[in-house]
């Protein structure tokens, strides 16, 4: 355990360091919320009564996903990982008396962690300072707020063994492009970061909610929000353990399986 | 002219060929891309699912105006994306090399890059506008096909100067500066929808500051019959003029550059 601790903060010592890239991130990232703001702003003008959430928890739901993009965005994947299985210095990892799933997922993990740590003060801070309909509320009870931060730390675990799956596949297949495209894409859009799940039809979003996706970004974000009510957050928080187990399973599974039949590429 | 137009058009046949050796990863590329819009165009069905209109546009008109916008940056992107690039050439010295070569400095950045993936975007955006013309039930007066011409020329020279703006800072940043995205990226993703559904206050920066209002807003309320002055169908040439501030900055950015390379 020891190992992977201080691999976690090799990886977050790194990552702070990239602090100029953090505020510029933080100004995009605050252009984007106020932008997508004013969208839904419109939107409720047209028809409040076709809201499917409050538009106060709408608000707080769009500067929770940009305070937190690093943590949930699924383009942030670890470029090395690719670099190394494709040019072979992977077999060096593989030497090491060390698990490589294990490794990975600890730097995954710490990556977004230290990402998301430089960029969530100043938004949080400052949307929590904004007039009342546009700002940052805070959570409808303690309860909602604990609940939040465990759900956050569920929904960060599921998407960094989401990715664990992306790497994996390159094992088998080498070229990391097409599988990384269609993950990322299929997570955009079914985790709730395009248009939040409450806003898909009915019945499209029955199955949304049970697929691994919505146990990412959804189920913090909304139980934040409070746009959930307690018999639903309770089977939020279980599905995200299920898929967890069952995402980590397949990825160990998987990841044993190359690593005993890998093909060492490069020279 | 045409000798410099010939050598533009040897520069791109050289970019294409030799992205076509890598026929797999051009066709990925174009793919995401693809999908990476069609995401938003999802969004946008959704929402018009359960809204049906927003400020007074029903779900064909949004279309037909994100098509516009998207077939607008698609075109920019393809034949000036070699501005993108631009923080690399200045980084490691390469610019020094396009300095002493007997051809204007843009001619040479235009032809570093030819970005063919992006016809996953046009794509869509085609697929869109065809939609969005056979559903929104406008009736296309020779106008008003004019006008949405003029869009997209006008379109594409915004955006061409964004990427020269984004191009000539790099001569005093040395690296690209991403909150340059916002004007770019940021207007291709929110230009989905008429400027005025964000209020007067964007409305207000989108014409005085960067003019896409005059390449979005203002000719589609003269194709959506809005309006019926004809001073809106030649709105979108106006914007080209937003190139003459940037071809500005790009010259005050060449005659400061001091060689960083190694």
């Amino acid at each position: 355990m020891k190992k992977y601790i201080s691999f976690f903060r090799l990886r977050f010592s790194m990552g702070l360091q990239y602090r100029a890239a953090a505020a510029a991130g933080v100004v995009t990232q605050f252009f984007w919320g106020g932008m997508e703001i004013l969208v839904y702003r419109a939107f409720y003008e047209a028809d409040a009564a076709a809201f499917p959430m409050s538009f106060e928890a709408v608000v707080t739901y769009i500067w929770l996903q940009q305070a937190f993009l690093a943590v949930f965005g699924a383009w942030i994947i670890e470029s090395e990982i690719f670099d190394a299985i494709r040019n072979g210095n992977v077999a060096y990892e593989l030497c090491r008396p060390i698990g490589i799933y294990q490794m990975w997922f600890s730097r995954s993990v710490a990556n977004r962690v230290s990402k998301a740590l430089l960029r969530c003060v100043p938004i949080l801070g400052v949307a929590a300072l904004l007039p009342a309909p546009y700002g940052l509320r805070l959570p409808a009870s303690p309860l909602h707020g604990a609940l939040f931060l465990l759900t956050l730390l569920l929904g960060l675990l599921v998407i960094v063994a989401f990715t664990m799956l992306v790497y994996i596949a390159t094992f088998y297949t080498l070229s990391p492009d097409g599988v990384r495209i269609f993950f990322v894409s299929a997570v955009d859009f079914f985790a709730g970061a395009v248009i939040p799940l409450p806003f898909f039809p009915d019945k499209l979003r029955f199955i949304l909610e049970l697929l691994p996706f919505a146990a990412m970004q959804n189920v913090p974000l909304r139980i934040y929000s409070g746009s959930m009510t307690g018999e639903e957050m309770l089977r939020a928080i279980c599905l995200q353990a299920f898929w967890l187990a069952v995402l980590v399973g397949v990825g160990l599974g998987l990841c044993r399986r190359a690593e005993r039949k890998v093909l060492v590429q490069g020279g | 002219m045409i000798k410099k137009l010939r050598l533009y058009r040897h520069y791109i046949s050289i970019v294409v060929r030799g992205m076509m050796q890598y026929k797999v990863s051009f066709f990925l590329t174009s793919l995401g891309q693809f999908l990476v819009s069609f995401n938003v165009f999802l969004g946008i069905y959704f929402l018009f699912q359960r809204f049906h209109q927003v400020k007074g546009y029903s779900y064909s008109e949004v279309l037909l105006c994100y098509a516009v916008v998207l077939m607008e940056f698609s075109l920019a992107e393809m034949w000036a994306r070699g501005f993108d690039t631009f923080s690399g050439i200045v980084r490691n010295g390469e610019f020094d090399r396009v300095l002493v070569r007997p051809q204007g400095e843009i001619l040479q950045v235009l032809g570093s890059r030819f970005e063919l993936t992006r016809l996953g975007r046009m794509f869509q955006a085609v697929v869109m506008l065809i939609y969005a013309i056979a559903t929104a039930q406008i009736r296309w007066t020779a106008g008003r096909v004019i006008t949405l011409v003029f869009m997209m020329a006008g379109g594409m020279a915004v955006f061409a100067g964004l990427f020269l703006v984004y191009a000539a800072l790099c001569f005093f940043t040395l690296d690209g500066l991403e909150f340059m995205n916002v004007l770019t990226d940021g207007a291709r993703e929110y230009g989905k929808y008429p400027l005025d559904i964000y209020g007067k206050r964007v409305l207000r920066f989108a014409t005085f500051i960067v003019p896409y209002s005059l390449i979005q807003y203002y000719p589609l309320q003269y194709i959506l019959g809005h309006v019926s002055s004809p001073v809106y169908i030649f709105l979108p040439l106006l914007a080209i003029l937003f190139l003459l501030p940037c071809y500005g900055l790009w010259r005050f950015g060449v005659r400061h550059y001091k060689s960083s390379g190694s």
